[in-house]
């Protein structure tokens, strides 16, 4: 008997936000994203997106996907293409996009994850491992979401990578105004870029609130798998062994602030770094 | 779409014919094969059916997984019951439409024709139901190891199974990956005509032959790392023994294959 | 244990002619050693080189210049190969394309039975390798139905079987998720602890490295710093230099010290910080107030 991945999940995705969806492998996370998009059809209850019925009668679906973007984990790995360029292309060609506008539209999501112009007519296998990734981005961006979906765009890549990649991503949330959507395992990022966050356990929405909300709530975060960022841990020890500080920093950055705030015999103004 | 490709179908349990080498299933369902082609009197195949109906009443293996092994197959064993049916030429015609008659040669023909088919899929069915894939690999190492003398690869043959009975599943999960991943991109694998059908594979089949490829270069690394370098010199940790009781089933098995030849001489 | 001497390696690009069109210098003069029982971290970027290196320890790749000696031999010397694989066995970043077998305890067996152990032995050595990294009850599952720690696990079991001295594992937690990490380094202190084997791995995780009894840091295929976890991350601007973070309790540290704050270098933990900043505390400590609880957020 198969148990439902995702089951009694509501959940309402405003436009604009970027948000972070966190949870332990196998508590429905991918199930949900791929409900998302119309990849996956309920068993029952509904997908709204713009207050349309994703699976209602005459819903066309194909643009569905091209409106809501789905980037997959190690996206680089469905690269096919004999150049970069073309690949970026099979998006807008799948749109029935006339051949000029199909290249307009990759050049402009090569921009946007900014890959190196001379790496477009390069083959995809050539590019450094944090290339690969952008350009398997920039094909989904080709087709000019309005929400962008990310399944660990950070998995496997070292820090200096995640860094381009989250910068990348907040920098497009911030220019193109698009939702975002990015599932994550480190709480520490998530923490960092995301206005909010989606916990999932067990198949439901367990918990959705800011950053401070939903870490501030470590215990139960524990008892899912889950965990909160370095730093609070850091903060609530510091607490403990008598050092008044407030516990709810999720940035090394804010932690300094509020340790020198603190600080006795020093002012508020010298905490800034 | 993928994901309905299954091998190795193993039904768990403890039986005497789970219990036997794999050695003495093969070799028994190679030669149960042979006597099928062999026999050609309705003798014969009472005999056959009875031998087949004690194995699978030894393997305590519920008689709709027998079963479950014919459906696929079910579509060919129509097909060729009918074309024998109604396409043999005799004398004794029984009924005529248009081309197409009724014989009582063909009705005969028709008939073994579905015991055979019948029996060889069930006995096939029964090897895999109470073999894993991994005895039956070591079995057909060992069975095939007298070719070693005209240089075949016996061993790299078997590992190669083996490696590959393990990546089947993850490199299908891998196929329905990649499929969603360019649904999501817009492809569109179930409209269009034949020609755009295919087309529309080459964004699946390229990324899915370079993953193989990839999946294969780590793991003859990985192989090299704990020392693989081919069948010589290697130990088992679960060799194959033969036990008393394979020494009876293979006498079990020439006394039924003699009967089965005998049938032969019997007048229907 | 093991010891390098000024080792190169190239990677060199053909045309299908054979003419050389390129040629990358991965490994550029690296000299380490390592003694047994030792548990050094590597870190590095991508393309650092440290992969190459694991590969030399292991065999599976051979200087363009210089020396690799793993146990007094010479990974050159072609009639020790398989005692060098035997004695140094390697873990790899993929989980699924390292497991050979298709159950847990024959893929465990692969090793000891590519040695030509005898079959009695072999039984004896998967069960304790198995239970070594705490994987015995798994024994006769499919590894296709495995969590990736479990996997990795399996596949560490795989390598001790074969009784090495050392084992590198070149990025063994980068496909995992936050839990299979923590098994996996688990699994790895236990048996440098316990079985005391040299231990050489490769992360990018600075919670992985804190334990580590040494740390080298590769860039551009020569050896960047070196020392111990405390001496290297007393070095954080370097390291920010080099795309590599540090430790949350050293940023932490870093950032109060820039602010005037009297701290010791290379501060590593939680607890470390705290013994650090008591002092400022707890002179005129009276007059602050308690560190106010932040309110529970709404109900989850």
């Amino acid at each position: 008997m198969a148990s439902p991945a995702v089951h009694g999940l509501s959940a309402e995705l405003a436009d604009g936000q970027f948000i972070g969806l966190i949870g332990h492998t196998g508590s429905g996370k991918s199930t949900f994203v791929q409900l998302l998009n119309g990849l996956l059809r309920p068993s029952s209850g509904r997908i709204l997106y713009n207050s349309e019925d994703v699976w209602g009668q005459k819903y066309d679906r194909k643009k569905l996907r091209a409106e809501v973007g789905l980037v997959f984990q190690y996206p680089e790995h469905q690269l096919f293409e004999a150049d970069v360029l073309t690949d970026v292309c099979f998006g807008p060609r799948n749109m029935g996009l006339s051949a000029e506008e199909q290249k307009e539209r990759a050049l402009a999501a090569l921009r946007q994850v900014k890959l190196d112009e001379s790496c477009y007519a390069m083959s995809p296998f050539e590019l450094s491992g944090g290339q690969k990734r952008r350009a398997a981005i920039a094909g989904v961006l080709a087709m000019q979401p309005k929400v962008l979906i990310l399944d660990e765009p950070t998995a496997g890549l070292d820090p200096r990578g995640r860094d381009e990649i989250y910068d990348l991503i907040s920098g497009m949330h911030r220019e193109l105004g698009i939702t975002i959507l990015l599932v994550s395992h480190s709480m520490d990022d998530v923490a960092k870029y995301m206005d909010r966050i989606l916990v999932m356990n067990g198949g439901v929405i367990a918990c959705d609130g800011t950053p401070k909300e939903v870490f501030s709530r470590v215990r139960e975060l524990e008892e899912m798998g889950l965990a909160a960022p370095q730093i609070s841990y850091i903060m609530r020890h510091l607490q403990e062994q008598g050092i008044p500080v407030r516990t709810d920093a999720l940035t090394v950055e804010e932690a300094a602030r509020e340790i020198l705030r603190r600080l006795p015999g020093k002012r508020d103004t010298a905490a800034e770094r | 779409m993928f994901r309905e490709i299954t091998l190795g179908q193993y039904y768990q349990t403890d039986s005497l014919l789970h219990r036997l080498d794999p050695r003495v299933k093969v070799a028994g369902v190679f030669f149960y094969i042979i006597s099928l082609f062999l026999i050609d009197r309705f003798a014969g195949y009472l005999a056959a059916g009875a031998f087949l109906f004690a194995a699978v009443a030894l393997s305590r293996v519920p008689f709709r997984y027998i079963l479950n092994g014919m459906r696929p197959v079910l579509f060919l064993l129509s097909i060729t019951v009918l074309f024998n049916l109604f396409l043999t030429p005799g004398e004794h015609v029984l009924w005529r439409f248009w081309r197409l008659q009724l014989t009582m040669e063909g009705g005969r023909f028709a008939l073994k024709m579905a015991f055979r088919l019948i029996f060889l899929i069930t006995a096939s069915t029964l090897m895999t139901l109470t073999t894993t894939p991994n005895q039956m690999t070591d079995a057909l190492e060992k069975l095939l190891r007298p070719l070693r003398r005209l240089h075949v690869p016996v061993h790299e043959i078997a590992m190669m199974m083996s490696i590959a009975l393990r990546f089947i599943p993850i490199l299908t999960e891998e196929l329905d990956k990649i499929q969603k991943a360019q649904m999501a991109r817009g492809a569109d694998f179930e409209s269009g005509g034949l020609l755009a059908r295919v087309r529309a594979m080459v964004p699946l089949l390229v990324p899915l032959f370079i993953a193989a490829f990839r999946r294969a270069n780590d793991l003859a690394m990985a192989m090299e790392a704990r020392c693989y370098r081919g069948g010589e010199g290697r130990t088992r940790m679960k060799p194959l023994r033969y036990q008393r009781r394979d020494g009876v089933a293979y006498l079990v098995l020439i006394l039924y294959f003699a009967a089965a030849a005998a049938t032969r001489a019997v007048p229907f | 244990m093991i010891l390098t001497k000024g080792l190169i390696h190239n990677y060199t690009k053909k045309d299908d002619e054979g003419n050389t069109l390129s040629v990358i210098r991965a490994l550029d003069g690296v000299d380490i050693e390592v003694k047994a029982g030792e548990f050094v971290a590597i870190l590095g970027h991508n393309g650092s080189g440290k992969s190459t290196l694991a590969k030399h320890i292991n065999a599976l790749l051979y200087p363009s210049g210089g020396e690799v000696w793993v146990d007094g031999m010479n990974t050159e010397d072609a009639e020790k190969l398989w005692e060098i694989r035997q004695r140094a066995g390697m873990i790899f970043q993929n989980p699924d394309n390292q497991i050979i077998g298709q159950i847990v305890e024959e893929d465990v067996g692969f090793g000891p039975e590519n040695l030509g152990v005898p079959t009695q032995e072999i039984r004896e050595r998967v069960d304790e390798s198995l239970k070594a990294v705490g994987m015995l009850e798994y024994r006769e599952k499919s590894p296709n139905r495995l969590s990736g720690g479990q996997k990795q696990r399996v596949s560490i079991a795989g390598v001790i079987a074969m009784h090495p001295g050392c084992i590198i594992m070149d990025e063994p937690t980068a496909m995992l998720d936050p839990s299979g990490r923590k098994e996996v380094i688990r699994a790895a202190r236990a048996l440098n602890d316990v079985e005391r084997i040299t231990i050489l791995l490769i992360t990018h995780y600075m919670e992985e490295v804190i334990y580590a009894s040494r740390v080298i840091v590769m860039d551009g295929g020569r050896i960047a710093m070196q020392g111990t976890p405390r001496e290297v991350f007393s070095h954080v601007e370097k390291l920010k230099a080099l795309h590599l973070d540090v430790p949350a309790a050293t940023e932490l540290a870093y950032i109060l010290k820039k602010n005037g704050l009297a701290l010791p270098d290379g501060i590593l933990t939680k607890e470390e910080l705290a013994a650090a900043l008591k002092p400022y505390f707890s002179a005129s400590g009276q007059e602050s107030e308690q560190g106010e609880h932040v309110n529970p957020g709404r109900e989850c």
